[in-house]
C-alpha cells in the first residue's frame, strides 16, 4: 500500500515535469510576445526590453525553466530596484497583469472551483445513481422511459443553454433564487451554499444525465449476473438483493469515473463559472490564456494536471478498497 | 416458526417433490418459447432424480420454475409443482422467498460467477442462514457457517470463512456452494450442473461429498446435468428431456442398461466409453437441438432420428405420449412398437460408446 502510493507519487511528478516542459515550450512557440500584449500598442523597443525584463523572459528558454522551478521550491523575486516584486516559494510566477503572485490568485481561485465541484458532484452522484438504479429496478415502466428520455435530452444538452435557463426562470422571471454570488464556506456556510445552489443544480442536473444513463445499464448488467440469481435463491429479501448484492457490484465502475470527472472539473470549470459570473478557477484560466498572461497559464494547467493525476490515484485506491480481488501493484 | 403465509408441509403425502404437467412459457419479441411442455416427475426424500438433455430441452427451465426464479412478468407457468404438499405454482413472490433456502434450495453450475466477489465466503453462507432463522445472531450464523465449510470438506473452516470467493480453488468454491445450499437442512436441493466447471477429478470429489450429505440431511436432489456419466455415478432415477419434454423416465438401470428412445439412444452412444475398443467412432447425434419457438410438429426428436420413418408419417404428425412400457415404473414417449425398440436397442446400439 504505502509502497504503491510512494512509486505512484514519483511517476506523478514525472508526469508533472513533462507537463510543465511542454506548457513552457508551447507558450514561447507562440509567435505573439506577452511583453507586447502587456505593454499596450504604443510601446517603444525599450519598454518591450524593460518589460521582458521584469518579466524574466529576456533570459533563454531553460534557464527560465529553471527559474520557475527553482521559485517552486525557494521562492524568488522578480525584477530590480523598483519593479522588484518579492515571490515566496511555492512561487508559481509573478502576474504582473494582475500585480500578485499567481500562488495568491490560486489560493483565491481555488476554493470557488472546488465549492462549485463539490456540490454539483453531490447532486449528480445523488441524483445519477439513483435514478439510473430505479430505472434499472423498474424496467420498461413509464418511469423508467421517462427517466431515461429525460436524461437522453439532458445529456445532449450544455451547461451554457441549461444554466442560461435556469438563470432565468430562478432569477430572473421568479425571483426564487439570488444572482449567484460566493461567500467563502467559513465565513457564512448559509449563504455559500444559496449562492452556489444554481451552478450545483446546472452542473448536477446535466452530468446527472450522464450518471443515470451508465448506473442504468451497469444495473441492469449486474441484476443479470448468476451472484444476484443467488442472492434470490437463498430467500434474501428484494431490497437486500438490489442494495446488498446488486447495487454493491454495480457500483464500482461508477466509482472510478466519478473520481475522474471530479478530478477534471477541479482543474476548471471555465462555462459554468463565466454563465454565473463566478471568479473559479476555470475563469482563471482562460483570461490569462487570452492576455498571454504565461505564469498564471502555467499554474492553472499544472494545477489541472495534479488534480487529475491526484484523482488517478484517489480512484486506484478506492478501487482496492471496494473490490477485494484488486491488488495495488 | 409458525408461517400464515406458507401452509405447513404434509409429509406423508408420498414423495416430497411431485411435478405434474408442469409448462413454462416466455414471451419474447420472436414468439412464444415452451421451454418446459407438460413435464411430470417426482423425487422422494433421500432420492436422486438425474434430469438429462441437451443445452436447450427444458431441464435449466425446470428447475428454475420450482425454486420460484422466473420473472413473473415474462413467464408463465401452469400445471402444479408440489412440495410436501404446498403448491408452489401461483405462490406469492413473498410465500416463495420464505420457502427458497430453508425448504429447497440450489447449487449453481458455475460457483465463481455464483458467489458474490465482494464479500467473504463464510459471510454469504452466514447470510443464508440468518435470513431463515431471525433469532440468530452474528456469531451464531458465523458458527453455523464455519461447520457446514468443514462439514463440506474445506480445511481450516475458521480462516477460510474470511477469504473472498476468488481466493478459493474452483473445487472448494463448489464445496462452498454446496454448504451454501445446505445450511439451513432443505428437504430440497437443486444442483443444476454442479460438476460441468469443474475438473474431472474434482467432479468425483463433488460428487460423492453431495451423495455423502444426501445420507446425512436425507434430502431429495434433482440433478440436472447433460453428462451420462454423472447420472450413472450417482442418480436413482433419470428423466430424459428434449424439446420441453419428458422423452424417457426410469430407474437408472432402465434408462441407462436398457433404454428404449432413439434419444437416449443417440446420447449413450456420443459419450466414449473406458471398455471396448478404443478406435471405435463415436455417434453423434445428426442435427441441432429444436428452436423452442418453432418446435417440429409429431415427435418434436423425428427430423434428428434415423427410426422415424418406421411409422408412415405417425412420428411427425402426432406428438407420442409417455407410456410405461412393460417394465414397471419405466416410461417412454416413442412412436415405435416396444418389441422393434428392444430389438434395436439389442443388435444396433449396445454396441456403442459408452451404451456397450
Amino acid at each position: 500500500m504505502v509502497r504503491f502510493i510512494v512509486r505512484r507519487l514519483l511517476v506523478a511528478v514525472a508526469t508533472l515535469i513533462v507537463i510543465s516542459l511542454v506548457t513552457f515550450g508551447l507558450f514561447f512557440a507562440v509567435p505573439s510576445s506577452p511583453a507586447r500584449v502587456m505593454c499596450g500598442k504604443n510601446c517603444t523597443a525599450e519598454d518591450i526590453a524593460q518589460v521582458e525584463q521584469r518579466l524574466g523572459i529576456d533570459q533563454p528558454l531553460p534557464r527560465q525553466y529553471l527559474d520557475f522551478v527553482r521559485g517552486v521550491a525557494v521562492g524568488r523575486t522578480y525584477g530590480s530596484g523598483d519593479f522588484s516584486r518579492a515571490c515566496p516559494a511555492p512561487c508559481l510566477g509573478y502576474s504582473f497583469r494582475n500585480n500578485q503572485p499567481v500562488t495568491e490568485i490560486i489560493t483565491q481561485r481555488l476554493p470557488v472551483t472546488v465549492s462549485i465541484v463539490a456540490g454539483g458532484a453531490v447532486v449528480w452522484l445523488l441524483l445519477g445513481i439513483s435514478l439510473g438504479m430505479i430505472s434499472a429496478l423498474r424496467r420498461g415502466t413509464v418511469f423508467d422511459r421517462l427517466a431515461i428520455g429525460i436524461s437522453l435530452a439532458g445529456a445532449s444538452m450544455q451547461v451554457y443553454f441549461f444554466g442560461l435557463i435556469l438563470l432565468y426562470v430562478l432569477v430572473y422571471a421568479t425571483g426564487l433564487l439570488p444572482f449567484p454570488s460566493y461567500t467563502p464556506f467559513t465565513e457564512n456556510p448559509l449563504r455559500w451554499a444559496v449562492g452556489l445552489l444554481l451552478p450545483w443544480m446546472t452542473l448536477g442536473f446535466l452530468n446527472s444525465a450522464i450518471y443515470a444513463r451508465l448506473s442504468r445499464a451497469q444495473m441492469l448488467e449486474t441484476l443479470s449476473e448468476d451472484f444476484v440469481r443467488t442472492a434470490r435463491a437463498k430467500g434474501l429479501s428484494r431490497r437486500r438483493v438490489h442494495l446488498r448484492h446488486a447495487l454493491r457490484a454495480a457500483i464500482t465502475p461508477i466509482v472510478t469515473i466519478a473520481g475522474l470527472d471530479i478530478g477534471t472539473s477541479l482543474g476548471g470549470t471555465f462555462i459554468t463559472e463565466s454563465i454565473f459570473g463566478l471568479q473559479g478557477l476555470g475563469k482563471a484560466t482562460v483570461e490569462a490564456v487570452q492576455f498571454l498572461n504565461l505564469p498564471v497559464v502555467m499554474a492553472t494547467v499544472l494545477l489541472a494536471a495534479v488534480f487529475i493525476v491526484v484523482a488517478n490515484i484517489v480512484v486506484d485506491l478506492l478501487y482496492a478498497a471496494i473490490d477485494p480481488r484488486v491488488r495495488l501493484n | 416458526m409458525t408461517d400464515t403465509a406458507v401452509p405447513a408441509p404434509r409429509r406423508e403425502t408420498g414423495p416430497y417433490l411431485r411435478v405434474e404437467e408442469l409448462r413454462v412459457s416466455f414471451d419474447t419479441a420472436d414468439g412464444v418459447v415452451r421451454a418446459v411442455d407438460g413435464v411430470s416427475f417426482t423425487v422422494a426424500q433421500g432420492r436422486t432424480l438425474g434430469i438429462v438433455g441437451e443445452s436447450g430441452s427444458g431441464k435449466s427451465v425446470t428447475s428454475l420454475a420450482i425454486m420460484g426464479l422466473h420473472d413473473p412478468r415474462r413467464t408463465r407457468i401452469s400445471g402444479r409443482i408440489l412440495l410436501g404438499g404446498r403448491d408452489l405454482v401461483g405462490l406469492s413472490e413473498e410465500g416463495m422467498r420464505r420457502l427458497r433456502g430453508r425448504d429447497l434450495s440450489m447449487i449453481f453450475q458455475d460457483p465463481l460467477s455464483a458467489l458474490h466477489p465482494y464479500y467473504p465466503v463464510g459471510r454469504q453462507i452466514a447470510e443464508a442462514y440468518r435470513v431463515h432463522s431471525p433469532g440468530a445472531g452474528r456469531r451464531e450464523a458465523r458458527a453455523r457457517a464455519v461447520d457446514m465449510l468443514g462439514r463440506v470438506g474445506i480445511p481450516q473452516p475458521g480462516r477460510r470463512f474470511d477469504q473472498y470467493p476468488h481466493e478459493f480453488s474452483g473445487g472448494m468454491r463448489q464445496r462452498a456452494m454446496i454448504a451454501m445450499a445446505l445450511v439451513n437442512d432443505p428437504d430440497l436441493v437443486i444442483a443444476d450442473e454442479p460438476t460441468t466447471a469443474l475438473d474431472v477429478t474434482v467432479q468425483a470429489q463433488i460428487l460423492d461429498l453431495l451423495a455423502d450429505l444426501q445420507s446425512e440431511f436425507h434430502s431429495a436432489i434433482i440433478l440436472i446435468t447433460h453428462d451420462l456419466g454423472v447420472v450413472a455415478q450417482v442418480a436413482d432415477d433419470v428423466l430424459v428431456m428434449y424439446g420441453g419434454r419428458a422423452v424417457e423416465r426410469g430407474s437408472v438401470a432402465q434408462v441407462l442398461r436398457r433404454p428404449q428412445h432413439p434419444y437416449t439412444w443417440g446420447l449413450l452412444s456420443s459419450v466414449p466409453s473406458l471398455h471396448g475398443d478404443a478406435d471405435a467412432d463415436l455417434l453423434p447425434i445428426p442435427g441441432n437441438p429444436p428452436s423452442l419457438i418453432n418446435l417440429p410438429p409429431g415427435c418434436a426428436f423425428h427430423p434428428r432420428c434415423r427410426y422415424a420413418g418406421r411409422n408412415g408419417t405417425r412420428s411427425s404428425t402426432e406428438v407420442p405420449e409417455l407410456r410405461q412400457v412393460v417394465e414397471r415404473g419405466h416410461l417412454v414417449a416413442c412412436h415405435l412398437p416396444e418389441a422393434e425398440r428392444q430389438r434395436i436397442h439389442q443388435t444396433e446400439i449396445a454396441g456403442q460408446g459408452v451404451a456397450r
